[in-house]
């Protein structure tokens, strides 16, 4: 019980209809799987001859990327092009952050050149939090926000294409037992694929790490814990990988990248203990001898080229639901 | 001036009093209290209490006032506005201004310029160390002097050891008393939130119990040492307020706070990355909270606080881990201690000793209480009447508080400060 904290899941209108998309956390699963189904068709459109529909055709999405990414800024583009959507692209920390400008006044700034949609990515978890409720409270609510990756937080849109691949390769996901192996403290992706997976009634998440990079409190979020890689892969349908970063070493949470890998790496001698036809995963960049060996990653198991395609169909579904078209 | 306190309840915790009769007060100083007037008395204001609770003007063991350095955040008009109209008739500011408090001059400033009639009598803390940089001690008997009645650190810890014994040694010697955070600084690095269930799931980086705790038996530990008066400000844990009192069942003369704020909140309060929630120790866990209650009302906890700390919107309209730190807090002291009370059945006389008596005998100051003779510091407040925090209500110019938006109990009718009546809230 709280005092002051709202229940209220800013990312719902008062019908319970999705208004942003900030979190996997919190989503009904009706809106889950509503986003996976629209999103199949627009996988279809990918094979076209023409890859374009015209469900967003004058609307202005922008791209506010106060954090570099070249791959995921990409394929909201690509996303909102195929929905014939003007996209504007603005890498902030080259521009006006560096000016000392706030996010809100950026916000405001972009919010008065008539956009649709805010495509946010940034370092501080709960940026576009703020985004939302600042444009709630200054009475722009037509403008939807998309999370496109908060500090630690979180990355639904890329939780998302992971539960599309999941489903297009295992379709039940509730016979399923998957294992998330790796740096789950400071992974978004690790905290938006747990409330998916969770949400869509998988029976059982594991989480596979090191103590120093698993948050304390994790099994709350309804995992199982495993610090032994061996152990956590015996029996599993879905390895998903998450990226090691370097500065990890740094900071004391680990020795070394080869002790990483020793331990932590997804060899094909580990991945022989997941079931057969286990897929593996991973959200890229891949640091291949870090997290993954390239014979896994190139391997007939390895399902993340696939991810990449899915993910655009997944972001058009949730831009043309977000948009009402 | 001769004032009549007319019809109230009178709550004297230091004097175990609690019973309704007047009040009389002349040239600024308490006369008495009784159902008539003393002799050749007479009044030339009557203030009436009837339905209300008189009683010593509260004390802040931590209020910031944001002078000298912080002008945009806060002024001392402001602040002081809202330290009356929130029944705080006496404070101690943390030397955490720009420049620092570490030099008698700007001790002497501060306490000068805070010399109106209607402001709160103000004691600086002083520095413990030259900028608080952990390395220099400060001119201590030269800033006692002054008017510092404490040295601390605000929120910024000593990291060495060594720097620390020898500053707790050298206040030892003139018997000052030293008020310390217990955070160990490594452990609460780039920390923003208690390390638990929340912070996994909103992705916020933690600060363990841990980094209380190891700073707390360091500063125990050298306290016995030293033999210095050790006041422990902020505790935020239930396995701190163990420490503490398993030091003082050895032994040990320490005495401890916690902020207001800390009472009635915990991580789940942050919410949908409440910025307000951005607090410095973190709100822990549901179990911490209710340690600190049940610490506070049977006195493990000596006192409490506001830990007033006024921020300007653009401080906080940032993404939880960028806002700044702190709530304001001066105008909230008394409701939320009320709140605490009436929720935890604690009697009105014990919740009162812990923001008068309780803060006077820790700041080492002769106030906090009615005895005749001492000055006319006095807070009326209606027990049945309901603050309601909204930005418009709060007189301090920070908004900054998780609290906004709700209705607490208690309002302040009268505050008097040396018998002048600093706020009315009647007219």
């Amino acid at each position: 019980m709280t005092l002051t904290s709202t229940n209220r899941n800013p990312q719902l209108n008062s019908h319970g209809e999705l208004t942003h998309l900030l979190s996997t956390e919190g989503l009904p699963h009706e809106v889950l799987t509503r986003i996976l189904d629209t999103a199949a068709p627009f996988a279809a459109v990918a094979e076209r001859e023409v890859k374009k529909v015209p469900l967003l055709r004058g609307k202005s999405v922008f791209n506010l990327f106060f954090e570099n990414s070249t791959r995921t800024r990409t394929t909201f583009e690509i996303a909102a092009k195929r929905l014939s959507a003007d996209v504007i692209n603005l890498n902030i920390n080259t521009s006006s952050a560096s000016k000392g400008e706030t996010l809100l006044d950026t916000a405001d700034n972009l919010a008065a050149m008539q956009a649709d949609m805010f495509v946010v990515r940034h370092a501080a978890s709960g940026a576009p939090y703020l985004i939302a409720q600042h444009l709630a409270t200054t009475g722009q609510n037509h403008i939807h926000i998309i999370n496109a990756g908060d500090g630690r937080h979180a990355h639904p849109t890329q939780g998302l294409l992971d539960m599309y691949t999941i489903r297009h390769y295992k379709q039940d996901l509730t016979q399923l037992t998957v294992a998330i192996v790796g740096d789950v403290l400071h992974s978004r992706v690790a905290r938006s694929q747990i409330h998916a997976l969770t949400t869509l009634g998988v029976p059982e998440v594991r989480v596979i790490a090191p103590k120093t990079l698993l948050p304390s409190g994790i099994e709350r979020l309804g995992v199982r814990v495993f610090n032994d890689m061996k152990e956590g892969l015996r029996g599993v349908d879905v390895v998903m990988m998450l990226r090691l970063q370097n500065e990890r070493m740094q900071s004391a949470l680990l020795p070394s990248a080869q002790e990483y890998f020793k331990s932590y790496g997804l060899t094909m001698d580990k991945l022989a203990l997941a079931k057969p036809d286990a897929i593996v995963m991973h959200p890229g960049p891949m640091n291949r001898g870090v997290e993954i060996e390239s014979a896994v990653a190139d391997g007939s198991q390895a399902v993340i080229l696939p991810q990449v395609t899915f993910g655009i169909a997944v972001r058009m579904a949730v831009m043309t639901m977000l948009a009402g078209a | 001036m001769n004032i009549h306190i007319r019809g109230g309840r009178l709550i004297d915790p230091a004097n175990g009093m609690d019973k309704h009769t007047d009040l009389f007060i002349a040239e600024g100083k308490i006369v008495g209290a009784g159902d008539t007037a003393p002799e050749r008395f007479t009044a030339h204001t009557v203030l009436d209490a009837t339905g209300c609770i008189v009683c010593p003007g509260l004390i802040d063991l931590s209020a910031r006032l944001r002078e000298p350095g912080f002008e945009y955040k806060a002024t001392l008009e402001s602040e002081m506005a809202a330290a009356a109209a929130g029944g705080v008739t006496r404070l101690a500011c943390p030397p955490d201004t720009d420049p620092v408090l570490d030099e008698p001059g700007l001790v002497e400033m501060l306490t000068h310029r805070a010399r109106l009639p209607e402001f709160a009598h103000v004691h600086p803390i002083g520095a413990l160390t030259v900028q608080l940089g952990g390395k220099k001690l400060t001119e201590m008997a030269e800033l006692a002097e002054a008017g510092c009645v404490a040295f601390g650190q605000a929120n910024q810890a000593i990291v060495d050891t060594q720097v620390l014994l020898h500053a707790m040694n050298y206040a030892a010697t003139f018997d000052f008393p030293v008020w310390l955070q217990a955070q160990d600084p490594f452990l609460a690095q780039q920390g923003v939130a208690h390390d638990g269930e929340v912070a996994a799931r909103l992705g916020l980086a933690g600060i363990p119990v841990a980094a209380e705790t190891i700073a707390l038996a360091t500063l125990l530990q050298l306290a016995r040492e030293t033999g210095v008066r050790l006041h422990v400000t902020r505790i935020s844990s239930a396995a701190g307020i163990d420490m503490i009192v398993a030091a003082r069942a050895a032994g040990i003369a320490v005495t401890c706070d916690t902020a207001v704020h800390y009472l009635h909140l915990c991580d789940h309060d942050i919410g949908f990355f409440n910025p307000h929630a951005r607090l410095d120790p973190p709100l822990r866990a549901q179990r911490d909270r209710d340690a600190l209650r049940s610490g506070l009302a049977s006195g493990a906890i000596t006192a409490v606080c506001s830990d007033h700390t006024p921020v300007d919107d653009d401080g906080k309209q940032k993404p939880f881990s960028e806002a700044e730190i702190g709530a304001t807090g001066l105008e909230l002291l008394l409701p939320l201690t009320l709140k605490w009370a009436q929720e935890m059945q604690v009697p009105l006389l014990t919740a009162l000793a812990r923001i008068t008596s309780d803060p006077a005998r820790i700041m080492g100051v002769n106030a906090g209480r009615l005895d005749a003779g001492l000055p006319a510091d006095i807070c009326v407040l209606d027990p049945s009447a309901d603050f309601h925090v909204t930005r418009k209500n709060l007189k301090s110019q920070g908004k900054n508080t998780p609290f906004l938006g709700l209705a607490l109990p208690g309002r302040v009718r009268y505050t008097l400060i040396d018998g002048y009546l600093a706020y009315n809230g009647t007219s």
